[in-house]
């Protein structure tokens, strides 16, 4: 509640929503008492004074009945407000109630109302306007009546188009299971949901509606003589233009500035609200913190993939947010390593500044960041392009997005040979059905010649792989690419990124939330908690000797097919902190079943406990009784001798 | 006590010449305080068959039936059917409070005061372990674990006999999904609650369910108590899903990797003729040549003789009688 309140009062923070809404405010102050203080002297007859030109008595010069112009201009904001607003209003009603007609009735009637609102919107509202006004007669009832009819279809083709939007979502649908009325569903869910951008679109309407008044008016059949609005002031003071140029300008100036403040003051509104960009007011960025830059290890020669300290900040409303907060492993050449981890544990933040990725606002940093020996945070973009283009293939979770809907498959994966390797046209062409062959598309020189939409969710995601095989892959990093899929379907993706691996020696980096699809494909397994990897272990180590009680508590809380059905899953309490609230101490500790004051107190360094086990946590679980029983971290002054029964050292 | 029984659904979308049969002439009985699992692949028409019941898609063929009863006929409060959506961001008004989602279903005496409402949400509360001052708030203030549990609160709300949870933890995550799947087995028999629960994961519908249902293009193709089936799977598509499910102990290059494997799964705008999974069976007549009954002949006929009503022309006969 008080945070849509704090939305709508960044209106004000705009330099033009500031203007405008001061503009309005003077606008109705003087409706308000325009009439109270000028009234009499606008509406006085002055038969000494007929026609006059501007005098230091009459600013503007007095009518063909000796009043006093400027005082009528000023009087008549109420009526040209008033007129506006009600126009406006009944247009909003109106509608409102048409648009959500169609939700409401049944469905035939409801097409019939969407058809008669299409056809309405097409024709000209001024148009509409003029029409309705030569039926209910000339005057003011008649014109109110007629631009609130005119301006109805526009808002209540908004009010469809916003209706159908929310009446689509799943809270409609749980109502309407409740056994909830049609009328209540409309007034208790889809009304308030659709309520901010028809308030706006109404501002604007506003201002609209005060122009057509005017043109209405100024025509002769809006406002109707002894009363007065702008458009009659105007119409008035247009006979005598040219002697007194002041009667017609200033009934036409308060016209455009009240129009001008209704619309920019909507506009203003609509995009404070509508696109939701907080004011980007950020501290400096964070100062990168050397520590916890988990030990890289020396494994058999040259890595691949070497990260240092990675961290990737974004700068949110109270200073900068740090979701990726200090991690540190190595990928060699061949090898397939897993990174598990719930949503906001920060691995597809990892795997996205791995592939350079994270779009400014975001910052990534890292006192190491290098993929086949070079560094990828100092290198030029140019020079990284073709070393990324061709070695690095990544795969993400819903392959539709990262396809080019209006391309056809082949050409898209031929653009990779032809922009990174220079390949012709055809040449490229016959490569790309060649890869898709090789991800085992069937039919792949038909299937080159189609669109993303003709394949199938796993059959896109085996193009996306192919795409990956393009070039040549030393590097595979697969976000979530099966979550999207069925599980036979799931199988054949894994079983197609093995296949890669194993025939071109390419390292895969596979980030799942689901430990079991890890576990059944990587060798290693990176688990990753609120930021952090706070184990690293090889799979056969998994669900044997998982040391970290998040690991053990993940691994226990998710149904396998072999778990006890006769008992209750293990929870894990709580939820995980979030990026802009990290404790001191281990971000588990909270939900941490053996956490004592030294975990709420200091951040636990990921250090080496057994030859490839690396683990973040004072106080370990047992491993198998005869293992390695003193934790050592491998190479942080910080790091502490633990015995795995309690305290530390 | 309450039945819920499909007979003979379908569900088209479109016209004739341009039409999907996203559920086609299905029967199932969710029995009386049992949970039947409903798994199948995306597509497969499982959440349609859900929504079918609740009235949410439109029923082209067959009736759905709760005791007997017509589910169109059934009074609109309260409604003794009741649903749990997928997704709990979207399945909660973000503008009305979690009080107020939940007393929306209550049906209580029109003499009731605020403060019996009030009460009557508490406990609501209280029965998915939440707090009482959870009623106040706005949806956006709970994370996805707790939004789930309101959604079964305001389900429960209606006092049902029949719950339908559809894909209810597949929008959670792994250390939230394990709370609620106790919560749901638990007041599923605390409450004596009819249940059908859908799900694309295997493992959770083994956790949850007394008997599953394999859905395939529109059709169950199999059909019985979960240890039954799935110690003892009759289709091949079950046997496919069971081998496909990742666990401990299973590496991805276990099982055989055969040229139908990789078939793409068929599209329900142009279901293959005879038996749907034929194009994609490894007992079936791409393997095998002499069974091209499978390529002609629908297998759903004759299922009702066969275990676990297997819609497969080489299933196993039935011997006795299992499914209640």
């Amino acid at each position: 509640m008080s945070r849509r309140r704090v939305k709508w009062l960044a209106v004000f923070r705009t330099p033009v929503g500031a203007s405008s809404a001061v503009l309005l405010a003077l606008m109705f102050a003087l409706a308000v008492f325009g009439p109270i203080l000028w009234g009499e002297a606008a509406s006085e007859f002055d038969t000494g004074a007929i026609q006059q030109g501007p005098s230091a008595e009459h600013l503007l010069g007095t009518d063909q009945l000796g009043r006093d112009i400027f005082h009528r201009v000023l009087v008549a904001t109420r009526l040209s407000l008033e007129l506006a607003l009600l126009s406006t209003a009944i247009g909003l009603v109106i509608g409102t109630i048409l648009g959500t007609a169609p939700t409401v009735l049944p469905r035939r009637l409801g097409r019939t109302v969407t058809a008669a609102v299409n056809i309405a919107v097409a024709i000209p509202g001024l148009l509409l306007a003029l029409f309705f006004a030569v039926i209910f007669g000339v005057g003011t009832s008649g014109a109110v009546l007629a631009i609130a009819l005119a301006g109805a279809p526009s808002f209540a083709r908004l009010t469809q188009t916003l209706a159908a939007s929310v009446a689509g979502r799943d809270f409609v649908s749980a109502a309407r299971v409740a056994g909830v009325g049609r009328v209540r569903l409309l007034t208790r869910h889809i009304l308030p949901n659709i309520g901010e951008p028809l308030v706006v679109s109404g501002t604007i309407g506003a201002g609209n509606a005060l122009l057509a008044f005017a043109g209405l008016s100024f025509l002769g059949i809006g406002v109707q003589a002894p009363d007065y609005d702008w458009g009659r002031l105007l119409s008035e003071g247009l006979d005598r233009i040219y002697i007194n140029p002041g009667a017609a300008l200033a009934p036409g100036i308060a016209v455009v500035i009240a129009g001008l403040a209704f619309n920019l003051f909507g506009e203003t509104v609509a995009a404070v609200v509508g696109v939701r960009t907080p004011s980007r007011k950020t501290g400096p960025r964070p100062a990168p913190v050397t520590r916890d830059a988990a030990a890289v290890d020396s494994g058999p020669g040259e890595p691949i993939l070497a990260v240092e300290n990675l961290r990737v900040a974004f700068p949110g409303r109270s200073g900068w947010t740090t979701p990726v907060r200090g991690v540190g492993f190595t990928v060699h050449p061949g090898e397939s390593v897993g990174v598990v981890g719930e949503s906001g544990s920060g691995k597809s933040l990892t795997a996205l500044a791995l592939s350079r990725l994270i779009e400014t606002p975001g910052v990534v940093s890292a006192d190491r960041l290098e993929f086949a020996g070079t560094p990828l945070l100092t290198t030029s973009e140019r020079e990284l392009r073709t070393l990324l283009g061709t070695s690095m293939a990544m795969v993400f979770q819903d392959p539709m997005t990262s396809f080019n809907p209006t391309m056809r498959v082949g050409r898209q994966l031929a653009e990779v040979s032809r922009h990174h390797q220079g390949l012709p046209r055809r040449a490229a062409f016959a490569r790309a059905v060649d890869r898709l062959r090789a991800v085992r598309v069937p039919g792949a020189e038909r299937r080159a010649r189609q669109y993303p939409h003709e394949f199938s969710g796993g059959m896109r995601q085996r193009a996306m792989i192919g795409m990956g095989l393009m070039g040549d892959p030393r590097l595979v990093i697969a976000d979530e690419p099966t979550t999207a899929l069925d599980v036979t379907v799931q199988r054949q993706v894994l079983r197609l990124l093995a296949e890669v691996r194993a025939a071109k020696r390419a390292a895969i980096l596979l980030i799942s939330h689901d430990i079991t699809v890890v576990a059944q494909t990587c060798d290693r397994i990176l688990v990753m908690y609120a930021g952090r990897i706070v184990e690293d272990l090889p799979t056969g180590d998994l669900f044997t000797a998982p040391r970290h009680p998040y690991t053990r508590a993940l691994l226990a809380a998710v149904p396998d097919m072999e778990t006890d059905r006769d008992r209750e899953l293990a929870v894990i309490p709580g939820r995980p902190p979030e990026p802009d609230r990290m404790p001191v101490g281990c971000a588990f500790a909270p939900r941490c079943p053996v956490a004592d004051d030294r975990c709420r107190e200091e951040d636990p360094v990921l250090g080496r406990i057994a030859n490839a086990h690396r683990v973040a946590c004072w106080h370990p679980a047992d491993a198998e009784p005869p293992r390695v029983t003193a934790l050592v971290s491998a190479e942080h002054d910080r790091a502490a001798t633990v015995n795995p029964a309690g305290g530390g050292a | 006590m309450s039945e819920l029984v499909f007979d003979g659904v379908s569900v088209r979308y479109g016209n004739r010449r341009k039409g999907l049969t996203a559920v086609d002439r299905v029967s199932l009985t969710v029995p009386a305080g049992k949970t039947v699992g409903l798994v199948g692949e995306s597509g497969s028409g499982k959440s349609t068959l859900a929504r079918a019941a609740v009235g949410l898609s439109p029923v082209s063929a067959g009736r759905v039936l709760l005791n007997g009863t017509d589910v169109r006929r059934l009074p609109r409060r309260p409604r003794p059917l009741q649903m749990v959506f997928q997704d709990p961001y979207s399945s909660l008004n973000p503008r009305m409070s979690i009080g107020g989602s939940i007393a929306e279903v209550m049906h209580l005496d029109g003499r009731a005061g605020a403060a019996a409402r009030r009460a009557e949400v508490v406990r609501l509360l209280e029965l998915v372990n939440l707090g009482p001052d959870c009623a106040d708030v706005l949806p956006g203030r709970l994370s996805g674990g707790q939004r789930q549990r309101v959604a079964l609160a305001r389900a429960l709300a209606g006092r049902p006999q029949v719950v339908i949870a559809d894909e209810i933890t597949s929008a959670l995550d792994v250390s939230v999904q394990g709370a609620v799947l106790n919560l749901v087995r638990d007041l599923q028999r605390r409450l004596n609650l009819s249940m059908l629960f859908i799900s694309h994961n295997l493992a959770v519908v083994r956790y949850v369910s007394d008997i599953v249902a394999v859905m395939y293009l529109g059709r169950i193709v199999e059909v019985g108590p979960v240890e039954q089936v799935l110690a003892d799977p009759q289709h091949p598509y079950t046997r496919d899903l069971l081998d496909a499910a990742p666990t401990r102990h299973s590496r991805l290059t276990s099982g055989g990797t055969t040229e139908v494997a990789d078939t793409e799964p068929a599209d329900p705008h142009r279901p293959p003729p005879g038996c749907g999974y034929h194009p994609r069976c490894p007992v079936g007549p791409l393997v095998r040549a002499d069974r091209d009954v499978c390529a002609t002949t629908d297998p759903s006929h004759g299922a009702e003789g066969r275990l676990h009503a297997v819609a497969c022309h080489f299933g196993r006969p039935e011997h006795r009688h299992e499914t209640g």
